[in-house]
């Protein structure tokens, strides 16, 4: 056991759990926004309401979730330490003229993007998420369910029309393009993956994904308040 | 041309520092250095102090003339090291701001000389070949593919003067530190250690107190041989390998 906790305490260890934990929650954002896109179908929530059900009843989904909230804790508090550390390294002076140019904005930047992620976060599960743990939702019955299903749908569709949610949402996610504009890219490079065969690919497909993904997601509020 | 200086003092390690200006003739023939000499002769003449500033090969391959020019180690252009900079680059009436190293591992030891024996203790822990390696061979006895031995170079041009961790946003020596290792481990003689030498320098490494990298890629801007992060992804997977797939290392 002594070697893994080496491994896991030394720089290099840290920053594979960072990478690994980041990857993680890039797939997850995937899936995230694959199941979300169906709250602009209209069909007044039947598709968003009965995929939230099933998300929050399928005990492997279930399972899945617990990791998932782990995982965003733990790159949480894993990336505030590496800043911290990181500004430490730096010693009690500081640069009198800072280096232009030399490094993206992003890159220098991971830690105040990651909070601000975070703060997002706290917004967006205290909105939806725990309203539905804490069965605070009015429900909907629908033909072929057993028991009545949380209107998830119905409270998405209300907040939306409220436009400074509406502004915080893509706020929240321009942020997280920005941090995954260096993020998607460097985790690779964390994980000892660089190649030239390969590394261009991963670079551009960086690039996309954090472009597309927070935008599918901008979307959905934009949609709603102009639209529903 | 006529430029004004705004040098960082400190008496030692223990003093605070403070940033002072000086005005200084130089022309654009002048390397950097040169032009610090002139700056020094005068301070001389005026029975000042006169700035204690490293030098020595003044041909760019000893890592000694470390200062951050207007923000960046080894001043504006890619590829050079101070003493490889000429007044050329900069206009008459500049005011130019020369700074130390600033990394915690490198404390100031006077003005614009800091202490690197950190990176010599890296080396130390494990960046050399204790097998005898014998006689020096006949060149071509010990067949090394083209791309690995270029490869292999490219990490060997690393002259340690730690602009790497100057530049880094987070003071961080793993350009320095991968490039030690890859110059050894990609080669014949160095592969034995590999896995143990890889071990013993990244811990090293931490306990000097250098920040962790965040791939920002400021290093490689910055360094005057132009060594590429590759060179830190390799090491990570070295890394990795020596902990999860060698029986060797511990
Ligand atoms: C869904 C949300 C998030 C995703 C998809 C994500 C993804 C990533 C990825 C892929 C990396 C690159 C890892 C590497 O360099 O090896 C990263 C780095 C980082 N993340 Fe996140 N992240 C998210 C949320 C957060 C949050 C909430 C914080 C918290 C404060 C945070 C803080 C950081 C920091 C500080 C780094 C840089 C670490 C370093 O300097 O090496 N992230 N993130
Ligand atoms: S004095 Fe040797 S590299 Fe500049």
């Amino acid at each position: 056991m002594r070697w893994l906790i080496n491994f896991l305490s030394s720089s290099l260890g840290q920053k594979i759990i960072m990478s690994l934990t980041g990857l993680f929650l890039i797939s997850f954002l995937t899936v995230h926004l694959l199941g979300n896109l169906s709250l602009l179908s209209d069909d007044g929530g039947y598709t968003f309401n009965t995929y939230a059900y099933f998300m929050t009843h399928n005990p492997l989904i279930k399972a899945t979730s617990y990791g998932l909230y782990f995982f965003i804790v733990l790159h949480a508090i894993q990336g505030l330490v590496i800043a911290l550390k990181n500004r430490m390294a730096r010693g009690a002076n500081r640069y009198a003229v800072k280096a232009k140019g030399n490094a993206s904005f992003s890159s220098k930047n991971m830690a105040l993007l990651g909070t601000l992620v975070l703060a997002f976060l706290f917004i967006h599960m205290g909105d939806f998420w725990l309203r539905m743990k804490l069965d605070w939702l009015p429900t909907v019955v629908y033909e072929g369910y057993a028991e009545p299903i949380a209107d998830l749908y119905g409270r998405v569709a209300m907040q939306f029309q409220n436009p400074l949610i509406v502004i915080a949402y893509v706020i929240g996610q321009i942020v997280l393009g920005l941090h995954l504009w260096h993020g998607f890219q460097s985790a690779f490079q964390s994980l000892g993956l660089n190649h030239p065969k390969y590394t261009p690919f991963i670079k551009g497909l960086g690039k996309a994904y954090s472009i597309l993904v927070p935008a599918g997601f901008a979307i959905i509020p934009i949609v709603h308040f102009l639209f529903k | 041309m006529d430029l004004i200086l705004k040098v960082w003092r400190q008496k030692n390690n223990k003093d605070n520092g403070r940033f002072e200006n000086y005005k200084v003739k130089a022309n654009e023939h002048m390397s950097f250095l040169e032009m610090m000499d002139v700056l020094n002769e005068d301070l001389l003449a005026k029975k000042e102090e006169p700035i204690a500033f490293e030098h020595d090969c003044r041909e760019g391959i000893c890592g000694s003339c470390n200062m951050v020019i207007d923000g960046r180690p080894h001043g504006p252009n890619n590829g050079t090291t101070t003493c490889q900079l000429h007044m050329r680059f900069f206009k008459d009436g500049d005011t130019i701001t020369v700074e130390p190293w600033r990394v915690k591992a490198f404390p100031v030891i006077k003005d614009l000389v800091v202490d690197r024996s950190a990176f010599d203790r890296i080396i130390q822990s494990g960046g050399y070949i204790s097998v005898n390696t014998g006689q020096a061979q006949d060149a071509n006895a010990i067949p090394i593919e083209k791309d690995l031995a270029g490869q292999a170079f490219d990490a060997a041009t690393c002259i340690g003067c730690g602009a790497c961790a100057a530049a880094c946003p987070n003071a961080s020596a793993m350009l320095f530190t991968s490039a030690k290792i890859n110059h050894l481990g990609l080669l014949p003689q160095g592969e034995v250690e590999h896995s143990k030498r890889v071990q013993a320098m990244v811990t090293q490494m931490d306990e000097e107190g250098f920040g962790m990298c965040s791939n920002t890629g400021a290093c490689e801007v910055d360094c005057p041989k132009e060594i590429s992060i590759s060179n830190i992804a390799l090491m990570n997977r070295s890394y990795v390998g020596s902990v999860f797939g060698s029986d060797k290392g511990s």
